[in-house]
């Protein structure tokens, strides 16, 4: 099983939701049985539920605590940590998910080519295994970072904010971030990025943002990529795209080939769109008199 | 989905409150775990499980308070409760949904000792 996400074999293949038995867990709160406190509707917890509906204190060594806390807020610390430290350096990032095989990374290294001569660039590299990615980065002349996740299935904000140590400084650039190649566990993980971009190429299916909603409701863009390819596969774009509005009415759409060049420059005048609109964001308070 | 990394997750929140409020056990823990929060109840169980061996809540009953799904249909102007994300208006069908709730994963007690 991996170590990170809990996807793969074993027990969990077994664990499916078709068993037949309900999860009403009615063992749960063992200690208390039968005398204390119940969750009740809106999630609060009832302590005159028990057989006198009364509860008696000072009787035990247990007592209950309030956390309140959600369990990404680690994650989202970091993330937002990281987004401090780019919006000081006036740093636009994007953080790309897609399955593996979308074309991410040469998707990358054109855009790189394109858009070196104007702006700064540096790129953060996810992947279990292995710097191909990064060096075919570095071969473009622009700074990268191999992030090896080993066992687990995406990045968090706790590497890239260790990946964005070692980057030599990147005043008014661009960061891309290119995450491990997975249409699921991205989606959750905040990394201090302006937007994520989910990759979809064309030899995928174009259901797949009914298959993976989650990561293409996180996502502001969806690229859908290899469109060279298209006479020669069975993808209907339009269905597509009416799925990916399903999950998410707002996402915008653009169509390219990496490959061929057609498309990149809405691609590209997208990037100097929303970079623009996050520099506006970030000076807007400070014109603001004291 | 990332499971396991949630239920560590959860158990550096358990680590966390021990030190802050002097506790060594951990009984039972609930958990609010929305239907749009894109995770698995039944993975959580087998990670939290997983995880927390040999450690303050080795054995702790985990006890998931599921949250609904709400979303704010833009087409009737009401306030909807969905299953799922790619789901319809289940008034009028549409799709044009804003999600309202039902994406939170939270620690919202623990019976300690």
């Amino acid at each position: 099983m991996c170590t990170v996400c809990g996807c793969g074999t074993g027990e969990e293949a077994v664990h499916t939701h078709d068993h037949g038995h309900a999860h009403d867990h009615s063992h749960a709160h063992e200690g208390h049985a039968g005398t204390g406190y119940r969750p009740v509707a809106g999630g609060a917890l009832h302590f005159g539920l028990g057989p006198a509906g009364a509860h008696v204190g000072g009787m035990s060594q247990q007592r209950l605590v309030q956390v309140e806390r959600d369990i990404l807020g680690k994650n989202n610390g970091y993330a937002e940590r990281n987004r401090q430290r780019l919006a000081g350096h006036e740093v636009f990032a994007l953080n790309l998910v897609s399955s593996p095989g979308s074309g991410k990374t040469t998707l990358l290294t054109h855009t790189i080519e394109r858009m070196k001569g104007e702006l700064p660039i540096a790129v953060i590299e996810g992947d279990q295994q292995t710097s191909f990615d990064a060096d075919r980065i570095r071969a473009t002349g622009v700074p990268a970072i191999q992030i090896n996740t080993g066992k687990g299935c995406h990045l968090d904000a706790h590497m890239v904010g260790h990946a964005l140590e070692q980057l030599p400084p990147l005043d008014r650039g661009l960061l891309l971030i290119e995450n491990v190649g997975n249409l699921v566990c991205p989606a959750a993980f905040d990394l201090g990025e302006a937007h994520k971009v989910a990759i979809l190429s064309v030899t995928e299916g174009e259901d797949k943002p009914l298959k993976y909603p989650d990561m293409f409701h996180a996502a502001s863009l969806m690229i859908l990529n290899k469109i060279d390819l298209l006479p020669y596969v069975r993808f209907d774009v339009e269905k597509c795209i009416d799925y990916a509005r399903r999950v998410n009415p707002d996402i915008e759409v653009i169509l390219l080939s990496a490959q061929s060049g057609e498309g990149m420059e809405q691609w590209l005048a997208w990037i100097r769109r929303e970079w623009q609109a996050q520099q506006r964001t970030v000076s807007a308070p400070e014109r603001e008199p004291a | 989905m990332h499971e396991m990394s949630l239920a560590q997750g959860v158990l550096d929140i358990l680590r966390d409150t021990a030190r802050k409020q002097g506790f060594s056990r951990v009984k039972t823990v609930w958990l609010e775990i929305g239907a749009l929060a894109g995770v698995d109840p039944e993975a959580i169980r087998f990670c939290f499980d997983a995880v927390t061996r040999d450690t303050l809540a080795d054995g702790a009953g985990l006890d998931i308070i599921p949250i609904p799904g709400q979303a704010w249909c833009m087409q009737c102007s009401q306030a909807v409760t969905i299953a799922a994300r790619m789901e319809p208006c289940p008034v009028c069908g549409g799709y044009r949904l804003q999600v309202t709730g039902g994406e939170e994963m939270r620690v919202k007690e623990l019976q300690v000792e």
